[in-house]
Parts: C-alpha cells; sequence; structure tokens
C-alpha cells in the first residue's frame, strides 16, 4: 500500500540566518554543506527516505539558488504525476506583509494544505542537518495520541549553532520550550521540527492569526503546551545545527570523524542531491591527503589535511590546504598554504599566498574572491 | 500529429556479449561494463550523442539485457527522456511468422526498419556499445555531406600489432575506401574501422532488405553490408578520428584503457564541462580518505571510504580497504568491500566483491591480470592469480 499519510513542508520563513558572506547571495537552506550536498538535500532526503511524497517549500527570500537546486525535484524523485514538490513563494498584497510569520503565509496558501489528502503535516526547518526516519515520529505520534510531536535531539555537550531548548517531564510531554538566548538547563534542543494533524495545523493558523498572532512556534505552540498534548521524539542520531559561521564550521569539521560520516550519509537511507557528472576524483603522485573528504571532479596535486573539498577543487603542487572548507570549483595555486578557512564556491588562491585563520574564528572568503 | 522530422537518429549496437571478458559479462552485456571509476562502456557512446545533437537514439539489446535495462531507464541520466525521440530500447520481438534473435548487426538494423522509419530521418548513424571515446559524429555528419558518400566509415589509427582484432580499410588520398577486410589473419593496414557509420537513411534500407533477402548472407556489416556496398561501386569515404579511441573488449585492454586515465594529462579527458560523460548517479557520498591512508596516482570515486595505501588504481563508487591494506595498478568495481592487511596487485576485482582480512590478489610484476568474478567472496588464507 502506497497511501500518503504525511505531507511535508520545509518551513524557509525567518530561518535563523548569521551565516555571513555564505548567505549573502543565497538562503541559508542552500548553502553547501559536507562537499556534495546543500543544507536542504537532508531534510528533502529525510523526509523522501520516510515516504513522503508531497513536499511543499514555503521560500521567503534570496531563493533563486533553491529554484536552482531543487528544479523539477527530480534529484529527490519527487516529480510525480499525483503529487511531489511545490514551492510556494510568498503571496503578499503589499511589501511590508512580506515580513509577517510563517503562520500568515501558511494562511495565504491555505489552498496548497486543503488540496492536499494526506492527514498529517509535518513541518521542518532546513538547518537542522540529519539523518532521519520520520515513520518512527509518526509511529510515537500515534502511540503517545499526541497533539503534537516536536523531534528533540539530546546532548551533554553544548550545542553548536543556535537551537531552541525543550524540557520533558518523565512521559515525554515537553513542559516548556525557550528561545535559544533562554537560560533555562536542558540537555534537550529542540530539531523545529513538528508532527501533527493537518486539520490541528489549519485551526492554530485561523485562531492565532484571529488574534493577531503569527508565528508558529512562539505564539502557536509555546502558549499552548497545557491545552495540547505537544510530546518530544528524541532523535539519537548526529545532529549539525547549522545557522551561525562557527557551527557551520565546528559541524563540518565533525564529518571527519569516519562514526560521522558513515551515520549521517547513510544511515537510516541515502542523501541525495542534483546531480554534476564530474569524474572521479584525480589524486597526482605527489598527493599527500589524510583525513578528510573529497568530493568527485577534485585534482589533487598538494596536501590535504582535515579538510572538506566540494566537487571540482583543484590543490596544486606544493599547496597545503588544512582544516579548511572548500567548496565548489575552488583553485589552491601552487605553494600556498590555507588554514582554518571556510572558501565559498570559486574561490582562487594564488601562488606562495598564506590564508590562514583560527578554528574558534575561521577566515571565511565570498564568492568568487581572488586571494 | 505533427513531429518533427529528424536529420540523424542513431541506432546503438548493445547487444554484445563481450565473450572475451570472461567473468566481467558473465551476466552482463558488454556496454554494461564498468570503465573509469564511475561509468559504464555505453556512458560514452550515449554522451556523445547527446553532445553531437542527436536526440533520438535506439538501443538494440539482446544478450543479458536485464542490467542493462534497469541502467538506461527512460535515458533520463543521459538528457534522453524526451517526448519526440529521446531513447527506445529496441530487443528483439516476436512477430506473425514467429520472432527471431538478432542474426547480425545488419539484422538488428533490418528488423528496427519500423521503427527508424517512423521518425523519416535522411541520415542514420550507427555506432555499437563497446568503445571508450569522445567524438562528435556532427563533425562526421559534415564530412559525410562534404563528400556526398553513400557510408562514411570513422576510422583509427590502431597499433599494428592489434589491427587484426579489428575491420581494416584502404583508403586513397581523398579518404575514399578502395578496400575493407574484416580482421584479417595478416594485416595490410592498420586503419581500423572504429564501427561508426553514417548512412544515407534510403540507401541503407535497399541494402539491409537485400541483404535479409540472400541466405549466404551472415548479416553483419563489416561482413556482409559494406562489402556489398564496395561491389556496387558505391563512395565510401573514410571519416578519420584522431581522439582517444579504445575497444575495451579484453581484460589486458580494459585494464589498460583504465590505466590511461592515471596518466598525468590523459589523453582522454572526462573532466571537460563542454563533453561531460553522464551516467547513473549512485546517489553516494563524497570519499573519506581516513588519516593514515596513503593515495596517489589515483582516480576515486564517490562513497569510497579509504585508509589503506591506494596507488595507481581507480576504485569505483561505494568502495571501502581497510588499514593496512594495499591496492596497487588495480581496478575496483563498485562497492567492493576490501578488508584489513590485504594485498591486491594489478588486479580487476568485479563488483560487490568482498576481500577479507590478509588476503592476498595478483602480484606486483606480474604481466597477467588477476581478476576476481562479480561478486565473489575472497578468504584470508586465499591467494589469487590469473582469470578464473
Amino acid at each position: 500500500m502506497n497511501k500518503q499519510k504525511i505531507m511535508g513542508v520545509i518551513n524557509l520563513i525567518h530561518e535563523t540566518d548569521e551565516l555571513d558572506k555564505l548567505t549573502h547571495g543565497r538562503c541559508t537552506a542552500t548553502v553547501p554543506f559536507g562537499s556534495r550536498y546543500r543544507i536542504i538535500d537532508f531534510t528533502l532526503s529525510n523526509m523522501v527516505n520516510s515516504g513522503i511524497q508531497e513536499v511543499g517549500i514555503f521560500v521567503h527570500k534570496k531563493y533563486r539558488s533553491l529554484m536552482d537546486h531543487i528544479g523539477s525535484g527530480k534529484s529527490w524523485d519527487l516529480q510525480h504525476r499525483q503529487s511531489g514538490l511545490f514551492i510556494l513563494p510568498p503571496i503578499t498584497d503589499d511589501v511590508q506583509e512580506l515580513s509577517r510569520g510563517d503562520l500568515f503565509h501558511f494562511y495565504q496558501n491555505r489552498d496548497y494544505f486543503l488540496r492536499s489528502k494526506p492527514e498529517y503535516v509535518l513541518i521542518t526547518r532546513s538547518h537542522m542537518v540529519c539523518n532521519i526516519d520520520f515513520r518512527k515520529v509518526l509511529d510515537f505520534h500515534l502511540e503517545k495520541e499526541a497533539d503534537i510531536t516536536v523531534v528533540c535531539h539530546q546532548s551533554t555537550e553544548p550545542v553548536l549553532g543556535k537551537a531552541r531548548k525543550v524540557r520533558m517531564d518523565g512521559s515525554g510531554r515537553i513542559v516548556e520550550i525557550q528561545d535559544s538566548y533562554g537560560r533555562m538547563l536542558s540537555d534537550y534542543s529542540n530539531m523545529e521540527m513538528y508532527l501533527m494533524k493537518k486539520d490541528l495545523l489549519m485551526d492554530l493558523v485561523e485562531t492565532s492569526l484571529a488574534k493577531g498572532q503569527d508565528h508558529l512556534v512562539r505564539h502557536a505552540i509555546f502558549s499552548k503546551l497545557e491545552q495540547l498534548n505537544v510530546y518530544g521524539y528524541v532523535h539519537d542520531g548526529f545532529l549539525a545545527v547549522v545557522n551561525t559561521i562557527n557551527s557551520y564550521y565546528g559541524n563540518s569539521m565533525k564529518l571527519l570523524d569516519s562514526d560521522v560520516w558513515r551515520k549521517l550519509f547513510y544511515e537510516p537511507g541515502p542523501i541525495f542531491t542534483k546531480v554534476k557528472d564530474g569524474p572521479p576524483a584525480r589524486y597526482s603522485p605527489d598527493a599527500i591527503v589524510s583525513r578528510s573528504i573529497i568530493a568527485n571532479g577534485c585534482l589533487i596535486e598538494g596536501t590535504v589535511r582535515n579538510s572538506i573539498l566540494f566537487r571540482g577543487v583543484h590543490v596544486h603542487k606544493g599547496a597545503v590546504v588544512e582544516d579548511s572548507i572548500i567548496m565548489q570549483n575552488g583553485v589552491i595555486l601552487p605553494n600556498s598554504i590555507v588554514k582554518c578557512s571556510i572558501f565559498d564556491k570559486d574561490v582562487v588562491i594564488e601562488e606562495n599566498r598564506e590564508v590562514k585563520g583560527v578554528s574558534s574564528g575561521p577566515y571565511l572568503a565570498g564568492k568568487r574572491k581572488v586571494i | 500529429m505533427l513531429m518533427a522530422r529528424k536529420e540523424m537518429i542513431a541506432m546503438l549496437l548493445a547487444g554484445g556479449e563481450g565473450k572475451r571478458l570472461g567473468v566481467l559479462t558473465k551476466d552482463l552485456a558488454k556496454p554494461a561494463v564498468y570503465f573509469g571509476g564511475k561509468y559504464r562502456i555505453i556512458d560514452f557512446t550515449l554522451s556523445n550523442c547527446v553532445h553531437s545533437g542527436i536526440d533520438t537514439v535506439g538501443v538494440l539489446t539482446q544478450y543479458q539485457p536485464l542490467e542493462l535495462n534497469r541502467y538506461l531507464g527512460i535515458g533520463t541520466p543521459w538528457g534522453l527522456d524526451r517526448r519526440d525521440g529521446g531513447m527506445t530500447i529496441l530487443p528483439p520481438y516476436m512477430q506473425k511468422e514467429g520472432g527471431v534473435w538478432y542474426k547480425g548487426t545488419a539484422n538488428a538494423i533490418y528488423q528496427n526498419i519500423p521503427y527508424i522509419e517512423r521518425y523519416e530521418p535522411e541520415y542514420v548513424l550507427v555506432i555499437s556499445g563497446d568503445h571508450i571515446y569522445k567524438m562528435d559524429y556532427e563533425l562526421m555528419l559534415q564530412h559525410h555531406k562534404e563528400t556526398g558518400a553513400a557510408v562514411t566509415i570513422a576510422g583509427f589509427e590502431v597499433d599494428w600489432k592489434d589491427a587484426s582484432r579489428f575491420g581494416l580499410m584502404h583508403i586513397d588520398e581523398q579518404q575514399r575506401i578502395t578496400g575493407f577486410e574484416e580482421k584479417p589473419v595478416i594485416p595490410s593496414s592498420n586503419l581500423a574501422s572504429m564501427g561508426v557509420y553514417i548512412f544515407n537513411w534510403q540507401l541503407l534500407k535497399q541494402y539491409l532488405i537485400a541483404d535479409e533477402a540472400n541466405p549466404a548472407s551472415s548479416n553483419d556489416f563489416g561482413k556482409d553490408l559494406i562489402p556489398a556496398m564496395m561491389n556496387d561501386n558505391l563512395l565510401l569515404s573514410c571519416y578519420i578520428f584522431n581522439g582517444y579511441w579504445k575497444d575495451v573488449g579484453t581484460i589486458d585492454s580494459l585494464w589498460e584503457a583504465n590505466m590511461d586515465l592515471l596518466e598525468l594529462s590523459p589523453s582522454l579527458d572526462l573532466g571537460d564541462p563542454e563533453w561531460r560523460i553522464y551516467s547513473v548517479n549512485p546517489n553516494q557520498p563524497a570519499q573519506f580518505v581516513a588519516e593514515h591512508a596513503k593515495v596517489a596516482s589515483s582516480l576515486i570515486s564517490e562513497g569510497c571510504f579509504i585508509e589503506g595505501e591506494v596507488k595507481r588504481s581507480v576504485l569505483f563508487y561505494g568502495v571501502e580497504t581497510g588499514a593496512g591494506s594495499i591496492v596497487h595498478e588495480s581496478v575496483i568495481m563498485p562497492k567492493v568491500k576490501i578488508g584489513s592487511n590485504v594485498s591486491i596487485y594489478r588486479a580487476i576485482i568485479g563488483d560487490g566483491a568482498i576481500i577479507e582480512d590478509g588476503a592476498t590478489i595478483g602480484k606486483p610484476d606480474s604481466t597477467e591480470i588477476t581478476v576476481i568474478p562479480v561478486g565473489k567472496h575472497v578468504y584470508a588464507q586465499d591467494q589469487l592469480m590469473g582469470v578464473e
């Protein structure tokens, strides 16, 4: 049987964005991550791997790169006759409405929700990078007879990046949610994934807007923790919260742990992305590579350590790249040294240069910069 | 319905059994054999078609088509899922008077005359899915039009020592073909036919029908049709191709062609953004090179996890090599799992094989390439040499 129970909604409205130059020309969702992916690939793949065949993306700002990346949704197998992918840009009468909260935009697109057949809706952000099976979240939701299930992550280490905190009682019911700057001490972070019946969402949209409130989490969920059964489902895999430069860098470096690499990219499902058709990576006789992730299309003639190279990067002879992230088509010319840096796409480092950041403050070069 | 007439369509012969590839083609047609770290042989001809502006390709399959069909699908990875034309897989089929297998290359085209007629093409390009090369068929078509030939055959100068494996051509100074011999024992020319033909369709059709009516014919382009055209004094022209071209029909040539890619500036450039080689995407993460790994002079694809030493080798997607393992001058096909302290020298390992810790395959200075069959489990105590 293949009847769809859940529709996916990727909510990019007012998504936290402190990614500096990386989001000058794009939204957080399309920031390159993990050597060949864009951040949104993880959420899209998770949905598809969980059997969700209808996904709506509420885009908001700077979404040209998103349209380019997603295309028809074919790369995620979301190009169907019956359902598939919907990109929902803001419907506004005047520009000021653009800044209103997500509930307003959901309301403006209510026809989309009403026309969809699935009974449940899963609302997510893009910047929570993980590999998760949402079918288990639905099972949990049904078992707990929850009104809303919130996916949470438990960790005793401080979370890199900005995430809301969650406090639960012994039964798993959420009793408090605080914004990332709140003082509450809790090991549980909110992964900003909310599962509920579509009818409930529509109710929340209408009742909140009637009261002049238009933020899903802050208004419709924070304030209703007493009236509604809101439960926390704990996801126990790897989580990268990617919404600040330090979390971008720190979480990228975590991928260099082979266990994290295996878990994030394979378990429970594969991660899909737009196909580029580059050749396999080439290593010259002089290449020295250790503890690194290298994408196809790279040509390595120099030294690469503790680094992540995106597709088509060329490290010339005598060049050294350490503790760095070099995005698509970056070129490091001979005898240059790059340390603790993040290079956006198409950055060129001329010969005999030295570019160094520190791990607590990596050097960040914007797209097409030449040094 | 209004349908654009096609100036030229391609008929791709993909039924080759590839006998000389032994265990690698036991369950697989030759065009589906892996090459170059992420491709299958047929990707090259399909990509050539697309880059040459040909959007209608009939793929003739016969031998072990399951995996090939699954791979080709509806042609999406090559951009051949089109409303008008695109890729069509053409297996032999049953007819009222009973069906027959494709008896030979010419018969395969003969049986698909109705397919070709649908597009009313001026020219038909006949190619095979057995070779590795990047070629612009549009330039060849230009040559064909300029010379006004009935047929143009692409030719490539091969090493004299290999010449007897090919159909060989003699040409005059205007590149007109004056003689043609199919796989002679003692070659008198080294200009090999690449198995790439452009025919004027109406003329080809006449010859196909006549050839089919001749019970003595083996219904083969090289052996029957081309000689028949020569006998009738038609103008046969040769289009000389100067790029990289390799028939990877034997274990040695398959291994060599893979090794060719490891040169500093390989004559076959896989990275040309203007001429990408399209293939089915395996959806693997970027490769992971571990702390103590040593990788040099190699071509490594997505999803590989490398802990050991890899030198002068081609690793397809999803290959894992354990700590202390050595892979030298070898071609490791997709999803092969290599344990720790394994030694592999001058070998081709079939996809999905599992090599346990401590096994030894091949020898460093061996002249013979060791081949491990698809999915084979090699145990720790095994020391394998040669072709099974």
